[in-house]
Protein backbone atom coordinates (compact mmCIF):
# COMPACT_ATOMS: atom_id res chain seq x y z
CA UNK A 1 0.00 0.00 0.00
CA UNK A 2 1.47 3.46 -0.91
CA UNK A 3 1.67 6.29 1.26
CA UNK A 4 -0.18 8.07 -0.93
CA UNK A 5 -2.73 5.82 -0.83
CA UNK A 6 -3.10 6.77 3.07
CA UNK A 7 -3.00 10.11 2.42
CA UNK A 8 -5.50 10.47 -0.37
CA UNK A 9 -8.31 8.04 0.91
CA UNK A 10 -10.89 8.56 -1.50
CA UNK A 11 -9.14 7.59 -4.22
CA UNK A 12 -10.05 3.85 -4.67
CA UNK A 13 -12.52 1.36 -3.08
CA UNK A 14 -11.63 -1.88 -1.31
CA UNK A 15 -14.68 -2.98 -0.73
CA UNK A 16 -17.68 -2.84 -3.29
CA UNK A 17 -21.26 -4.48 -2.05
CA UNK A 18 -23.58 -4.46 -5.09
CA UNK A 19 -27.44 -5.77 -4.42
CA UNK A 20 -26.19 -7.72 -1.78
CA UNK A 21 -29.04 -9.71 -0.65
CA UNK A 22 -29.58 -12.29 1.93
CA UNK A 23 -32.71 -14.57 2.84
CA UNK A 24 -33.48 -17.37 5.42
CA UNK A 25 -36.67 -19.22 4.20
CA UNK A 26 -39.33 -16.33 4.15
CA UNK A 27 -36.79 -13.96 5.76
CA UNK A 28 -35.19 -10.90 3.85
CA UNK A 29 -32.77 -10.02 6.37
CA UNK A 30 -30.34 -8.15 3.85
CA UNK A 31 -32.33 -6.93 1.46
CA UNK A 32 -30.24 -5.52 -2.20
CA UNK A 33 -27.44 -3.29 -0.07
CA UNK A 34 -25.29 -1.97 -2.43
CA UNK A 35 -22.35 -0.04 -0.66
CA UNK A 36 -18.84 1.16 -1.25
CA UNK A 37 -15.97 0.95 1.25
CA UNK A 38 -12.88 3.21 0.09
CA UNK A 39 -9.35 1.84 1.15
CA UNK A 40 -7.38 3.32 4.11
CA UNK A 41 -11.10 4.35 5.55
CA UNK A 42 -12.66 2.97 8.64
CA UNK A 43 -16.53 2.40 7.75
CA UNK A 44 -18.89 1.87 9.95
CA UNK A 45 -22.01 0.05 9.15
CA UNK A 46 -24.84 1.01 11.92
CA UNK A 47 -28.44 0.41 12.63
CA UNK A 48 -31.26 -0.22 15.14
CA UNK A 49 -31.57 -4.01 16.42
CA UNK A 50 -32.01 -6.77 14.06
CA UNK A 51 -31.19 -4.17 11.00
CA UNK A 52 -28.91 -6.99 8.83
CA UNK A 53 -26.06 -5.82 9.89
CA UNK A 54 -24.14 -8.72 11.64
CA UNK A 55 -26.14 -10.93 8.50
CA UNK A 56 -24.16 -8.54 6.05
CA UNK A 57 -20.64 -9.01 8.13
CA UNK A 58 -21.43 -12.64 8.23
CA UNK A 59 -21.42 -12.38 4.18
CA UNK A 60 -18.43 -10.48 3.64
CA UNK A 61 -16.73 -12.88 5.61
CA UNK A 62 -17.73 -15.90 4.38
CA UNK A 63 -19.80 -17.29 7.09
CA UNK A 64 -22.47 -16.93 5.07
CA UNK A 65 -23.40 -17.28 1.20
CA UNK A 66 -25.49 -14.65 0.47
CA UNK A 67 -28.70 -15.49 -1.72
CA UNK A 68 -28.44 -12.84 -4.56
CA UNK A 69 -25.35 -10.06 -5.26
CA UNK A 70 -22.46 -9.24 -5.60
CA UNK A 71 -19.09 -8.45 -3.27
CA UNK A 72 -16.03 -7.53 -4.81
CA UNK A 73 -12.64 -7.21 -2.26
CA UNK A 74 -10.42 -4.60 -4.32
CA UNK A 75 -6.84 -6.05 -4.17
CA UNK A 76 -4.12 -4.54 -5.83
CA UNK A 77 -6.39 -3.08 -8.25
CA UNK A 78 -7.65 -6.36 -9.40
CA UNK A 79 -11.44 -7.46 -7.99
CA UNK A 80 -11.95 -10.95 -5.90
CA UNK A 81 -15.26 -12.18 -5.88
CA UNK A 82 -15.61 -12.99 -2.54
CA UNK A 83 -19.23 -14.48 -2.82
CA UNK A 84 -17.48 -17.49 -4.69
CA UNK A 85 -15.50 -18.20 -1.88
CA UNK A 86 -14.77 -21.07 0.30
CA UNK A 87 -14.28 -19.71 3.90
CA UNK A 88 -10.42 -20.52 4.29
CA UNK A 89 -10.11 -18.82 0.66
CA UNK A 90 -11.70 -15.22 1.68
CA UNK A 91 -9.55 -15.03 4.05
CA UNK A 92 -6.50 -15.42 1.69
CA UNK A 93 -7.87 -12.91 -0.03
CA UNK A 94 -7.18 -10.65 2.79
CA UNK A 95 -10.60 -10.25 4.46
CA UNK A 96 -10.17 -11.00 8.59
CA UNK A 97 -12.99 -10.28 11.21
CA UNK A 98 -13.63 -10.34 14.64
CA UNK A 99 -16.62 -11.46 16.58
CA UNK A 100 -19.30 -10.01 18.80
CA UNK A 101 -19.07 -12.93 21.32
CA UNK A 102 -15.30 -13.38 21.23
CA UNK A 103 -14.28 -16.61 19.01
CA UNK A 104 -10.55 -17.21 20.29
CA UNK A 105 -9.26 -20.44 20.69
CA UNK A 106 -9.76 -20.50 24.76
CA UNK A 107 -7.64 -23.04 25.16
CA UNK A 108 -4.47 -21.96 23.62
CA UNK A 109 -2.18 -19.33 24.44
CA UNK A 110 -2.34 -15.55 23.58
CA UNK A 111 0.84 -15.93 21.59
CA UNK A 112 -0.59 -19.37 19.86
CA UNK A 113 -3.53 -17.88 19.04
CA UNK A 114 -1.63 -15.34 16.93
CA UNK A 115 0.81 -17.68 15.41
CA UNK A 116 -2.48 -19.94 13.97
CA UNK A 117 -3.48 -17.09 12.41
CA UNK A 118 -0.06 -17.24 10.13
CA UNK A 119 -0.90 -20.88 9.58
CA UNK A 120 -0.70 -20.01 5.63
CA UNK A 121 2.37 -18.69 5.74
CA UNK A 122 4.12 -20.63 7.89
CA UNK A 123 2.77 -23.78 5.78
CA UNK A 124 3.60 -22.01 2.27
CA UNK A 125 7.41 -21.16 3.79
CA UNK A 126 8.11 -25.29 4.81
CA UNK A 127 6.89 -27.12 2.22
CA UNK A 128 3.62 -27.39 4.04
CA UNK A 129 4.76 -29.13 7.36
CA UNK A 130 7.35 -31.62 6.17
CA UNK A 131 9.99 -28.27 6.72
CA UNK A 132 8.45 -28.42 9.84
CA UNK A 133 9.03 -31.78 10.76
CA UNK A 134 12.18 -31.98 9.92
CA UNK A 135 13.02 -28.87 11.34
CA UNK A 136 14.33 -27.43 7.98
CA UNK A 137 16.16 -23.91 8.25
CA UNK A 138 13.44 -22.30 6.63
CA UNK A 139 11.07 -22.99 8.86
CA UNK A 140 13.03 -21.83 12.00
CA UNK A 141 13.41 -18.85 9.85
CA UNK A 142 9.59 -18.70 9.32
CA UNK A 143 8.51 -19.36 12.78
CA UNK A 144 10.92 -17.01 13.94
CA UNK A 145 9.44 -14.43 11.81
CA UNK A 146 6.12 -15.31 12.79
CA UNK A 147 6.64 -15.09 15.88
CA UNK A 148 8.17 -11.91 16.04
CA UNK A 149 5.15 -10.40 14.27
CA UNK A 150 2.73 -12.24 16.71
CA UNK A 151 5.00 -9.88 19.43
CA UNK A 152 4.68 -6.94 17.58
CA UNK A 153 1.14 -7.23 17.46
CA UNK A 154 1.04 -8.05 21.36
CA UNK A 155 2.89 -4.93 22.12
CA UNK A 156 0.80 -2.86 19.93
CA UNK A 157 -2.43 -4.44 21.54
CA UNK A 158 -0.37 -4.13 25.31
CA UNK A 159 -0.85 -8.24 25.68
CA UNK A 160 3.12 -8.89 25.55
CA UNK A 161 2.93 -9.66 29.66
CA UNK A 162 0.04 -12.08 28.58
CA UNK A 163 1.88 -13.89 26.03
CA UNK A 164 1.94 -17.48 27.26
CA UNK A 165 -1.41 -17.26 29.51
CA UNK A 166 -4.58 -19.28 27.86
CA UNK A 167 -6.91 -17.23 26.00
CA UNK A 168 -10.11 -18.15 28.07
CA UNK A 169 -8.07 -17.01 31.00
CA UNK A 170 -7.86 -13.31 29.79
CA UNK A 171 -10.25 -10.67 31.23
CA UNK A 172 -12.91 -9.45 28.38
CA UNK A 173 -11.51 -5.96 27.54
CA UNK A 174 -8.09 -7.76 26.88
CA UNK A 175 -9.49 -10.75 24.97
CA UNK A 176 -11.50 -8.17 22.47
CA UNK A 177 -7.97 -6.62 21.67
CA UNK A 178 -6.36 -10.17 21.19
CA UNK A 179 -8.80 -11.17 18.57
CA UNK A 180 -8.24 -7.85 16.77
CA UNK A 181 -4.24 -8.80 17.26
CA UNK A 182 -5.37 -12.24 15.61
CA UNK A 183 -7.08 -10.84 12.82
CA UNK A 184 -4.37 -8.41 12.01
CA UNK A 185 -1.59 -11.36 11.76
CA UNK A 186 -3.25 -13.07 8.97
CA UNK A 187 -1.75 -9.91 6.71
CA UNK A 188 -5.70 -8.35 5.52
CA UNK A 189 -6.04 -5.43 3.55
CA UNK A 190 -9.78 -5.24 4.89
CA UNK A 191 -10.47 -6.34 8.78
CA UNK A 192 -13.74 -6.46 9.52
CA UNK A 193 -14.73 -5.94 13.48
CA UNK A 194 -18.14 -7.01 14.42
CA UNK A 195 -18.89 -4.58 18.02
CA UNK A 196 -15.33 -4.29 18.80
CA UNK A 197 -16.44 -1.62 21.76
CA UNK A 198 -19.32 -3.42 23.56
CA UNK A 199 -18.69 -4.38 26.83
CA UNK A 200 -15.81 -1.97 27.44
CA UNK A 201 -15.70 0.48 29.57
CA UNK A 202 -15.03 3.99 28.74
CA UNK A 203 -11.37 4.23 29.00
CA UNK A 204 -11.17 1.09 27.12
CA UNK A 205 -13.20 2.29 24.19
CA UNK A 206 -11.01 5.30 24.04
CA UNK A 207 -8.21 2.96 23.79
CA UNK A 208 -9.99 0.57 21.23
CA UNK A 209 -10.92 3.76 18.96
CA UNK A 210 -6.23 4.61 19.34
CA UNK A 211 -5.69 1.12 18.08
CA UNK A 212 -7.92 1.12 15.04
CA UNK A 213 -6.62 4.73 14.42
CA UNK A 214 -3.68 2.54 14.19
CA UNK A 215 -4.29 0.01 12.17
CA UNK A 216 -5.89 2.42 9.69
CA UNK A 217 -2.84 4.66 9.58
CA UNK A 218 -0.78 1.20 8.36
CA UNK A 219 -2.47 0.63 5.51
CA UNK A 220 -5.60 -1.92 6.44
CA UNK A 221 -8.81 -0.88 5.96
CA UNK A 222 -11.82 -1.11 8.37
CA UNK A 223 -15.35 -1.93 8.39
CA UNK A 224 -17.43 -2.43 11.56
CA UNK A 225 -20.14 -2.84 12.99
CA UNK A 226 -20.95 -0.42 16.58
CA UNK A 227 -23.96 0.16 18.57
CA UNK A 228 -21.31 2.92 20.93
CA UNK A 229 -22.56 5.88 18.72
CA UNK A 230 -19.68 7.70 20.31
CA UNK A 231 -17.17 5.17 19.05
CA UNK A 232 -18.73 5.54 15.78
CA UNK A 233 -18.97 8.97 15.15
CA UNK A 234 -15.16 9.59 16.81
CA UNK A 235 -13.15 7.22 14.14
CA UNK A 236 -15.00 6.62 11.17
CA UNK A 237 -14.84 7.85 7.95
CA UNK A 238 -17.73 7.25 6.78
CA UNK A 239 -21.05 5.24 8.19
CA UNK A 240 -23.62 3.55 6.12
CA UNK A 241 -27.24 3.27 8.06
CA UNK A 242 -29.53 0.01 7.85
CA UNK A 243 -32.48 -0.65 8.90
CA UNK A 244 -35.04 -3.71 8.09
CA UNK A 245 -32.24 -4.75 5.93
CA UNK A 246 -32.59 -1.83 3.84
CA UNK A 247 -29.38 1.09 3.18
CA UNK A 248 -31.13 4.31 4.58
CA UNK A 249 -27.95 6.51 4.29
CA UNK A 250 -24.55 6.26 3.78
CA UNK A 251 -22.06 9.09 4.37
CA UNK A 252 -19.58 11.08 6.39
CA UNK A 253 -21.03 10.73 10.28
CA UNK A 254 -22.21 14.45 10.38
CA UNK A 255 -24.24 14.00 7.54
CA UNK A 256 -25.71 10.76 8.71
CA UNK A 257 -26.07 12.17 12.24
CA UNK A 258 -28.43 15.01 11.22
CA UNK A 259 -30.39 12.49 8.56
CA UNK A 260 -33.99 12.39 8.83
CA UNK A 261 -34.34 8.97 8.11
CA UNK A 262 -31.79 8.16 10.14
CA UNK A 263 -33.25 9.84 13.34
CA UNK A 264 -36.63 8.44 12.35
CA UNK A 265 -35.15 4.56 12.63
CA UNK A 266 -33.60 4.95 16.17
CA UNK A 267 -36.33 7.28 17.85
CA UNK A 268 -39.35 5.57 16.01
CA UNK A 269 -41.35 8.06 13.97
CA UNK A 270 -42.96 10.98 14.91
CA UNK A 271 -46.73 11.34 14.61
CA UNK A 272 -46.70 14.14 12.02
CA UNK A 273 -44.29 11.90 9.66
CA UNK B 1 18.54 -65.60 29.29
CA UNK B 2 20.78 -63.08 30.80
CA UNK B 3 19.33 -62.86 34.56
CA UNK B 4 19.61 -59.32 36.08
CA UNK B 5 17.82 -59.46 39.81
CA UNK B 6 18.53 -61.21 42.49
CA UNK B 7 16.90 -64.11 43.68
CA UNK B 8 13.92 -63.95 45.74
CA UNK B 9 12.78 -67.25 48.04
CA UNK B 10 9.35 -68.58 48.31
CA UNK B 11 7.85 -65.50 49.91
CA UNK B 12 8.47 -63.41 46.84
CA UNK B 13 6.64 -65.54 44.40
CA UNK B 14 3.58 -63.18 44.97
CA UNK B 15 5.41 -60.15 44.35
CA UNK B 16 6.96 -61.72 41.04
CA UNK B 17 3.93 -62.72 39.75
CA UNK B 18 2.27 -59.47 40.06
CA UNK B 19 5.61 -57.82 38.63
CA UNK B 20 5.34 -60.33 35.38
CA UNK B 21 1.26 -59.12 34.89
CA UNK B 22 2.61 -55.71 35.33
CA UNK B 23 5.12 -55.64 32.24
CA UNK B 24 2.25 -57.55 30.51
CA UNK B 25 -0.28 -54.66 31.04
CA UNK B 26 1.86 -52.13 30.35
CA UNK B 27 3.05 -53.32 27.07
CA UNK B 28 -0.47 -54.22 26.08
CA UNK B 29 -2.22 -51.23 27.09
CA UNK B 30 0.67 -49.32 25.01
CA UNK B 31 -0.94 -50.99 22.04
CA UNK B 32 -4.52 -49.88 23.32
CA UNK B 33 -2.97 -46.39 23.94
CA UNK B 34 -1.51 -46.12 20.36
CA UNK B 35 -4.69 -47.15 19.24
CA UNK B 36 -6.54 -44.58 21.28
CA UNK B 37 -4.95 -41.64 20.51
CA UNK B 38 -6.50 -42.10 16.58
CA UNK B 39 -10.48 -42.38 17.93
CA UNK B 40 -9.73 -39.42 20.43
CA UNK B 41 -7.97 -37.06 17.96
CA UNK B 42 -10.87 -37.52 15.10
CA UNK B 43 -13.28 -37.12 17.85
CA UNK B 44 -11.73 -34.25 18.86
CA UNK B 45 -11.46 -32.82 15.44
CA UNK B 46 -14.74 -33.82 13.89
CA UNK B 47 -16.50 -34.98 16.85
CA UNK B 48 -17.69 -38.08 15.19
CA UNK B 49 -16.50 -42.02 16.61
CA UNK B 50 -14.53 -43.30 13.82
CA UNK B 51 -15.47 -46.95 14.06
CA UNK B 52 -13.72 -47.79 11.52
CA UNK B 53 -10.60 -47.03 13.30
CA UNK B 54 -10.21 -50.54 14.71
CA UNK B 55 -10.12 -52.28 11.33
CA UNK B 56 -7.51 -49.73 10.18
CA UNK B 57 -5.33 -51.02 13.14
CA UNK B 58 -5.63 -54.39 11.79
CA UNK B 59 -5.01 -53.09 7.98
CA UNK B 60 -2.03 -52.34 9.77
CA UNK B 61 -0.91 -55.40 11.40
CA UNK B 62 -1.64 -57.06 7.90
CA UNK B 63 0.30 -54.72 5.67
CA UNK B 64 3.03 -55.22 8.52
CA UNK B 65 2.51 -59.18 7.88
CA UNK B 66 3.05 -58.66 4.24
CA UNK B 67 5.83 -56.70 4.77
CA UNK B 68 7.87 -59.22 7.31
CA UNK B 69 6.72 -62.09 4.80
CA UNK B 70 8.86 -60.46 1.97
CA UNK B 71 11.46 -58.95 3.86
CA UNK B 72 12.75 -61.29 6.48
CA UNK B 73 11.07 -64.80 4.86
CA UNK B 74 12.30 -63.43 1.26
CA UNK B 75 15.80 -63.77 2.90
CA UNK B 76 16.74 -59.88 2.02
CA UNK B 77 17.38 -58.99 5.91
CA UNK B 78 16.13 -59.54 9.14
CA UNK B 79 16.82 -58.35 13.22
CA UNK B 80 15.87 -54.95 14.35
CA UNK B 81 16.79 -53.29 10.72
CA UNK B 82 13.32 -55.38 9.27
CA UNK B 83 11.88 -54.09 12.17
CA UNK B 84 12.28 -50.86 11.65
CA UNK B 85 11.38 -51.24 7.51
CA UNK B 86 8.27 -52.96 8.25
CA UNK B 87 6.99 -50.43 10.60
CA UNK B 88 7.45 -47.81 8.14
CA UNK B 89 6.27 -49.31 5.41
CA UNK B 90 2.86 -50.08 7.55
CA UNK B 91 2.57 -46.88 8.66
CA UNK B 92 2.99 -45.10 4.81
CA UNK B 93 0.45 -47.51 3.70
CA UNK B 94 -2.13 -47.68 6.52
CA UNK B 95 -1.63 -44.07 6.70
CA UNK B 96 -2.64 -43.90 2.65
CA UNK B 97 -5.83 -46.04 3.77
CA UNK B 98 -7.21 -43.60 6.72
CA UNK B 99 -6.99 -40.89 3.81
CA UNK B 100 -8.78 -42.70 1.45
CA UNK B 101 -11.49 -43.87 4.13
CA UNK B 102 -11.72 -39.90 5.28
CA UNK B 103 -12.29 -39.18 2.05
CA UNK B 104 -14.66 -41.67 0.51
CA UNK B 105 -16.10 -42.25 3.25
CA UNK B 106 -16.85 -39.53 5.93
CA UNK B 107 -16.11 -36.17 4.01
CA UNK B 108 -19.12 -36.17 1.26
CA UNK B 109 -20.87 -36.42 4.66
CA UNK B 110 -19.60 -33.65 6.15
CA UNK B 111 -22.81 -30.94 6.57
CA UNK B 112 -24.74 -34.07 6.89
CA UNK B 113 -26.88 -35.05 9.74
CA UNK B 114 -24.43 -36.09 12.56
CA UNK B 115 -25.56 -39.86 12.87
CA UNK B 116 -24.55 -39.92 8.90
CA UNK B 117 -20.60 -40.43 9.37
CA UNK B 118 -21.12 -42.56 12.15
CA UNK B 119 -23.25 -44.75 10.49
CA UNK B 120 -20.82 -44.61 7.04
CA UNK B 121 -18.09 -45.28 9.44
CA UNK B 122 -19.52 -48.92 10.86
CA UNK B 123 -20.41 -49.44 7.11
CA UNK B 124 -16.60 -48.79 6.41
CA UNK B 125 -15.46 -51.20 9.37
CA UNK B 126 -17.41 -53.93 7.61
CA UNK B 127 -15.87 -53.34 4.08
CA UNK B 128 -12.38 -53.04 5.43
CA UNK B 129 -12.91 -56.31 7.28
CA UNK B 130 -14.66 -58.19 4.35
CA UNK B 131 -11.83 -56.87 2.03
CA UNK B 132 -9.24 -58.57 3.94
CA UNK B 133 -11.32 -61.77 4.32
CA UNK B 134 -11.50 -61.93 0.53
CA UNK B 135 -7.76 -60.97 -0.22
CA UNK B 136 -6.06 -62.60 2.99
CA UNK B 137 -8.33 -65.53 3.62
CA UNK B 138 -10.08 -66.06 7.08
CA UNK B 139 -7.58 -68.49 8.45
CA UNK B 140 -5.52 -66.99 11.41
CA UNK B 141 -1.62 -65.72 9.94
CA UNK B 142 1.04 -66.63 11.86
CA UNK B 143 4.45 -65.56 12.03
CA UNK B 144 7.79 -66.34 13.08
CA UNK B 145 9.05 -64.37 16.24
CA UNK B 146 11.28 -61.57 15.07
CA UNK B 147 12.97 -60.74 18.12
CA UNK B 148 12.97 -63.78 20.86
CA UNK B 149 14.20 -63.79 24.27
CA UNK B 150 14.36 -61.02 26.47
CA UNK B 151 15.74 -60.77 30.35
CA UNK B 152 14.82 -62.09 33.59
CA UNK B 153 14.34 -59.69 35.49
CA UNK B 154 13.41 -61.11 38.83
CA UNK B 155 13.58 -64.96 40.23
CA UNK B 156 11.49 -66.31 43.13
CA UNK B 157 11.04 -70.16 43.80
CA UNK B 158 10.16 -71.63 40.27
CA UNK B 159 8.58 -68.41 38.97
CA UNK B 160 10.81 -66.49 36.37
CA UNK B 161 10.16 -62.85 36.00
CA UNK B 162 10.98 -62.20 32.13
CA UNK B 163 10.96 -58.90 30.23
CA UNK B 164 11.01 -60.30 26.75
CA UNK B 165 12.96 -57.92 23.71
CA UNK B 166 9.59 -57.87 22.18
CA UNK B 167 7.81 -56.33 25.30
CA UNK B 168 11.04 -53.67 25.61
CA UNK B 169 10.25 -52.95 21.68
CA UNK B 170 7.08 -52.13 22.45
CA UNK B 171 7.25 -49.73 25.20
CA UNK B 172 10.22 -48.03 23.35
CA UNK B 173 8.74 -47.40 20.07
CA UNK B 174 5.05 -46.53 21.42
CA UNK B 175 6.90 -44.09 23.84
CA UNK B 176 9.36 -42.40 20.57
CA UNK B 177 6.14 -42.33 18.49
CA UNK B 178 3.89 -40.81 21.27
CA UNK B 179 7.03 -38.52 22.06
CA UNK B 180 7.22 -37.44 18.41
CA UNK B 181 3.53 -36.86 18.03
CA UNK B 182 3.60 -34.81 21.41
CA UNK B 183 5.71 -32.40 19.70
CA UNK B 184 4.05 -32.74 16.50
CA UNK B 185 0.69 -31.67 18.36
CA UNK B 186 2.19 -28.90 20.33
CA UNK B 187 5.07 -27.25 18.47
CA UNK B 188 4.39 -27.32 14.96
CA UNK B 189 2.03 -25.26 12.73
CA UNK B 190 -0.34 -28.83 11.89
CA UNK B 191 -0.46 -29.23 15.37
CA UNK B 192 -2.04 -25.87 15.79
CA UNK B 193 -3.89 -25.97 12.77
CA UNK B 194 -5.44 -29.16 14.55
CA UNK B 195 -5.88 -27.80 17.91
CA UNK B 196 -7.50 -24.79 16.46
CA UNK B 197 -9.32 -27.03 14.05
CA UNK B 198 -10.93 -28.53 17.59
CA UNK B 199 -11.47 -25.45 19.31
CA UNK B 200 -13.28 -23.96 16.37
CA UNK B 201 -13.59 -25.35 13.16
CA UNK B 202 -15.24 -22.16 11.12
CA UNK B 203 -13.18 -19.71 12.73
CA UNK B 204 -9.82 -21.85 12.69
CA UNK B 205 -11.42 -21.78 8.62
CA UNK B 206 -11.58 -17.50 8.77
CA UNK B 207 -8.46 -17.76 9.92
CA UNK B 208 -7.19 -18.91 6.46
CA UNK B 209 -6.75 -22.46 7.56
CA UNK B 210 -7.42 -25.45 4.85
CA UNK B 211 -9.77 -26.96 7.51
CA UNK B 212 -10.43 -30.22 5.22
CA UNK B 213 -6.51 -31.16 4.42
CA UNK B 214 -6.22 -30.22 8.79
CA UNK B 215 -8.69 -33.05 9.11
CA UNK B 216 -7.42 -35.24 6.59
CA UNK B 217 -3.92 -35.11 8.01
CA UNK B 218 -5.75 -36.23 11.27
CA UNK B 219 -6.78 -39.15 9.89
CA UNK B 220 -4.02 -39.70 7.94
CA UNK B 221 -1.41 -39.09 11.42
CA UNK B 222 -4.19 -41.69 13.56
CA UNK B 223 -3.60 -44.62 10.93
CA UNK B 224 -0.12 -44.22 11.18
CA UNK B 225 -0.09 -44.61 14.59
CA UNK B 226 -2.87 -47.45 14.51
CA UNK B 227 -0.52 -48.81 11.81
CA UNK B 228 2.43 -48.76 14.55
CA UNK B 229 0.38 -50.12 16.83
CA UNK B 230 -0.89 -53.28 14.66
CA UNK B 231 2.70 -53.75 13.84
CA UNK B 232 3.56 -54.20 17.38
CA UNK B 233 0.68 -56.55 17.74
CA UNK B 234 1.66 -58.77 15.13
CA UNK B 235 5.40 -58.93 16.49
CA UNK B 236 4.21 -59.77 20.03
CA UNK B 237 1.41 -62.25 19.39
CA UNK B 238 2.71 -63.98 16.12
CA UNK B 239 -0.67 -64.54 14.69
CA UNK B 240 -3.57 -62.31 12.91
CA UNK B 241 -6.69 -62.31 11.64
CA UNK B 242 -9.05 -60.20 9.84
CA UNK B 243 -11.90 -59.72 12.80
CA UNK B 244 -8.63 -58.62 15.69
CA UNK B 245 -9.38 -54.96 14.75
CA UNK B 246 -13.02 -55.69 16.22
CA UNK B 247 -12.30 -56.40 19.93
CA UNK B 248 -8.97 -54.20 19.87
CA UNK B 249 -11.35 -51.20 18.35
CA UNK B 250 -13.83 -51.75 20.84
CA UNK B 251 -10.95 -51.82 24.08
CA UNK B 252 -9.05 -48.91 22.52
CA UNK B 253 -12.46 -47.15 22.10
CA UNK B 254 -13.30 -48.00 25.85
CA UNK B 255 -9.83 -46.26 26.54
CA UNK B 256 -10.37 -43.11 25.20
CA UNK B 257 -13.69 -43.10 26.90
CA UNK B 258 -11.66 -44.00 30.09
CA UNK B 259 -9.51 -41.39 29.47
CA UNK B 260 -11.50 -38.65 28.44
CA UNK B 261 -12.46 -38.66 24.82
CA UNK B 262 -10.88 -35.32 23.12
CA UNK B 263 -7.93 -35.80 25.65
CA UNK B 264 -4.77 -36.74 23.83
CA UNK B 265 -2.34 -37.64 27.09
CA UNK B 266 -6.13 -39.26 28.22
CA UNK B 267 -6.29 -41.74 25.53
CA UNK B 268 -2.70 -42.98 26.47
CA UNK B 269 -3.71 -43.40 30.05
CA UNK B 270 -6.64 -44.68 29.47
CA UNK B 271 -4.87 -47.55 27.41
CA UNK B 272 -3.04 -48.45 29.95
CA UNK B 273 -5.43 -48.71 32.74
CA UNK B 274 -7.38 -50.88 30.53
CA UNK B 275 -3.98 -53.32 29.49
CA UNK B 276 -3.45 -53.28 32.99
CA UNK B 277 -7.34 -54.12 34.44
CA UNK B 278 -7.61 -56.70 31.61
CA UNK B 279 -3.99 -58.15 32.11
CA UNK B 280 -4.56 -58.09 36.22
CA UNK B 281 -7.91 -59.80 35.58
CA UNK B 282 -6.86 -62.30 33.54
CA UNK B 283 -4.32 -63.54 35.90
CA UNK B 284 -5.99 -63.43 39.43
CA UNK B 285 -9.31 -63.82 38.00
CA UNK B 286 -10.60 -65.21 34.97
CA UNK B 287 -9.27 -65.62 31.47
CA UNK B 288 -12.98 -65.78 30.12
CA UNK B 289 -14.17 -62.73 31.58
CA UNK B 290 -11.15 -60.27 31.03
CA UNK B 291 -13.29 -58.42 28.66
CA UNK B 292 -16.41 -58.12 30.47
CA UNK B 293 -13.98 -56.98 33.22
CA UNK B 294 -12.64 -54.17 30.57
CA UNK B 295 -16.29 -53.21 29.53
CA UNK B 296 -18.07 -52.78 33.09
CA UNK B 297 -14.98 -50.39 33.69
CA UNK B 298 -16.51 -48.09 30.63
CA UNK B 299 -20.03 -48.36 31.87
CA UNK B 300 -18.91 -47.42 35.28
CA UNK B 301 -16.60 -44.09 33.91
CA UNK B 302 -20.05 -42.90 31.82
CA UNK B 303 -22.00 -43.49 34.70
CA UNK B 304 -19.75 -41.77 37.30
CA UNK B 305 -17.66 -40.07 35.49
CA UNK B 306 -19.03 -38.96 32.22
CA UNK B 307 -16.35 -36.79 31.14
CA UNK B 308 -13.68 -39.28 31.83
CA UNK B 309 -10.26 -39.03 33.61
CA UNK B 310 -8.79 -36.20 31.74
CA UNK B 311 -11.72 -35.15 29.89
CA UNK B 312 -12.86 -31.79 30.45
CA UNK B 313 -16.90 -30.67 30.58
CA UNK B 314 -18.20 -29.44 27.31
CA UNK B 315 -19.08 -25.73 28.55
CA UNK B 316 -21.66 -24.57 26.44
CA UNK B 317 -22.01 -21.25 26.12
CA UNK B 318 -25.25 -18.99 25.42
Amino acid sequence: MSAKGAADPMTAPILQAEGLTMRFGGLTAVDAVSFTAMQGDITAIIGPNGAGKTTMFNCITGFYRPTEGALRLMRDGAPVELQRLAGHRIARAGVARTFQNIRLFQGMTALENLLVAQHNTLMASTGFGIGALLGAPGYRRAEKLAIAKAVRWLEATGLIDRADDPAGALPYGQQRRLEIARAMCTDPVLLCLDEPAAGLNPRESEELATLLRAIRDGGCSILLIEHDMGVVMGISDRVVVLDHGRKIADGPPAEVRADAKVIAAYLGEGDDA
Amino acid sequence: MPYVGQVWGKKGKPVAYALQQLINGISLGMIYGLIAVGYTMVYGIIGMINFAHGDIFMIGAFIALISIVMLVSGGIMEGPAAILIVLLVSMCVTALYGWTVERVAYRPLRGSFRLAPLISAIGMSIVLQNYVQVAQGARVKPIEPLLPGGVEVMRADAFVVQFSYMQMLIIAVTLAVLGIFTWLVTRTPLGRAMRACEQDRKMASLLGIDTDRTISLTFVIGAALAAVAGSMYLLRYGVIDFYIGFLAGVKAFTAAVLGGIGSLPGAVLGGLLIGLIETFWSAYFSVQYKDVAAFSILVLVLIFMPTGLLGRAEVEKV
